[in-house]
């Protein structure tokens, strides 16, 4: 038995980060000017997606972090990291009237 | 995504009485605010070939978009650039007023470079915000920004009209309002400031320089001062894209228009749930795009304008 617990652990240091970080992830969806949904709550190192379903083209900019997106037309997408805790407002670039907030706690 | 329900109004636009069809003459439509507010003058082809000037305003052609309310831009885009220049009364330009491609690629610029040469006649423009997506506006100015100033502003004169071209999509403002800055504002007090006050001017820029709805960013920020500059004119025409759709307004001498797009109507504000594209009826989407036809006539009214779906 010892000799199968150890190459386990091994495997475990190797790749369990690795897959913690990738697995956490969520969706955020562009409809017909509006962000859903406009508030995201989500654990730091979050992967947040942004999908457009709508029939314009539209952007993400998080102002607060200096990240702007290339402009995505309809059914492209947008994946920034939350590393670090706090409250971020975004808007569409090309229509600031549309905003969201990701929360990451 | 448009709804159904987003889009209903378009089939009976006086709904709310914010525009109202006033008449039908041939394929021209007139269209006009309700509420006794002053409208722009229909003319027909007879009084229009008359006038010493005429030009056609094309806007928001939208060269590449191809969601299911036109998958065919560029063929209606080409059908209201025939229909605008085929007339006895062939027009002496075109104006476009923003918003040519969809996503500024350099192969919807070349489309639109074919189809406005292909008139064969002078063109100018304006950007507007789907124009200048990339490459910090270079595809937009390499195309269309020579002679010049600033993100392409300018002004020229023609057959005693004054025509000044306005850029107002670089730095939208909050709720996504178009914004001039201060440096194009004082090129524009510059530029008028020895003209006479007879001399006609007529303005063109791609978000109306007046607030349409604010909450949709249909409106210029500093488009009031712009307009303070331009006040004592008798005669001032200020033509607009964006909204998709025809509005006017006069304000004193000052007489406002949109434009509807060649390639796909947008809801109508407090109506519609949002300001995307709006699909229509099979078989009627052409009677939601179309050209403008600009005459000068001799009097102190504004330019007379003539709105034409593409078919009707």
């Amino acid at each position: 038995m010892r000799s199968l617990i150890k190459p386990g652990l091994l495997f475990a240091c190797l790749f369990i980060p690795a897959v913690a970080h990738s697995n956490i992830a969520a969706q955020l969806k562009i409809d017909n000017f509006k962000f859903g949904p406009d508030k995201l709550v989500v654990a730091q190192g979050t992967e947040v997606t942004w999908t457009n379903q709508d029939d314009i083209p539209h952007s993400v900019v998080l102002t607060a972090l200096g990240v702007r997106s290339k402009v995505l037309d309809t059914d492209k997408a947008f994946t920034y990291q939350f590393e670090k805790a706090g409250t971020f407002s975004y808007v569409c670039g090309l229509h600031p009237f549309m905003h969201g907030q990701v929360v990451v706690k | 995504m448009s709804t159904d329900e987003d889009n209903t109004t378009l089939y009976n636009p006086d709904r709310r009485g914010f525009l109202k069809c006033m008449t039908w003459a041939g394929s021209a439509m007139v269209w006009t605010v309700s509420g006794g507010i002053p409208r722009s003058h229909l003319i027909g082809q007879a009084e229009a070939a008359e006038t010493g000037l005429t030009f056609a305003q094309v806007s928001d052609s939208h060269l590449g978009f191809n969601r299911p309310v036109n998958p065919d831009v560029t063929g209606t885009f080409q059908e209201a650039l025939g229909q605008a220049t085929s007339t006895a009364d062939k027009p002496a330009f075109l104006i476009h007023t923003g918003d040519i491609t969809h996503l500024s690629t350099a192969e919807q610029f070349d489309t639109a470079a074919q189809l406005l040469g292909a008139t064969k006649l002078q063109v100018y423009t304006v950007p507007g915000e789907h124009d200048i997506l990339e490459d910090d506006r270079k595809s937009y100015l390499n195309h269309y920004g020579k002679g010049t100033q600033g993100d392409g502003w300018y002004s020229f004169n023609t057959q005693g009209v004054h025509f000044i071209g306005l850029v107002n999509v670089v730095n939208l403002q909050g709720n996504g309002l178009g914004d001039l800055g201060q440096a194009q504002l004082e090129w524009l007090e510059k530029d008028v400031k020895g003209l006479p006050a007879s001399t006609p001017i007529v303005v063109f820029a791609h978000v109306p320089l007046w607030v349409v709805y604010q909450d949709w960013g249909w409106g210029t920020k500093d488009g009031g001062q712009a307009l303070t500059y331009l006040k004592r004119f008798g005669s001032v025409t200020v033509l607009n894209g964006h909204i998709h759709q025809v509005m006017q307004k006069v304000e004193g001498h000052v007489a406002f228009h949109t434009a509807r797009s060649t390639a796909f109507p947008q809801g109508v504000p407090g109506v519609a749930k949002g300001p995307g594209p709006a699909s229509v009826p099979p078989g009627e989407l052409k009677n939601f795009l179309g050209t403008a036809r600009i005459s000068l006539v001799s009097t102190s009214s504004p330019l007379a304008i003539v709105d034409t779906p593409l078919v009707g």
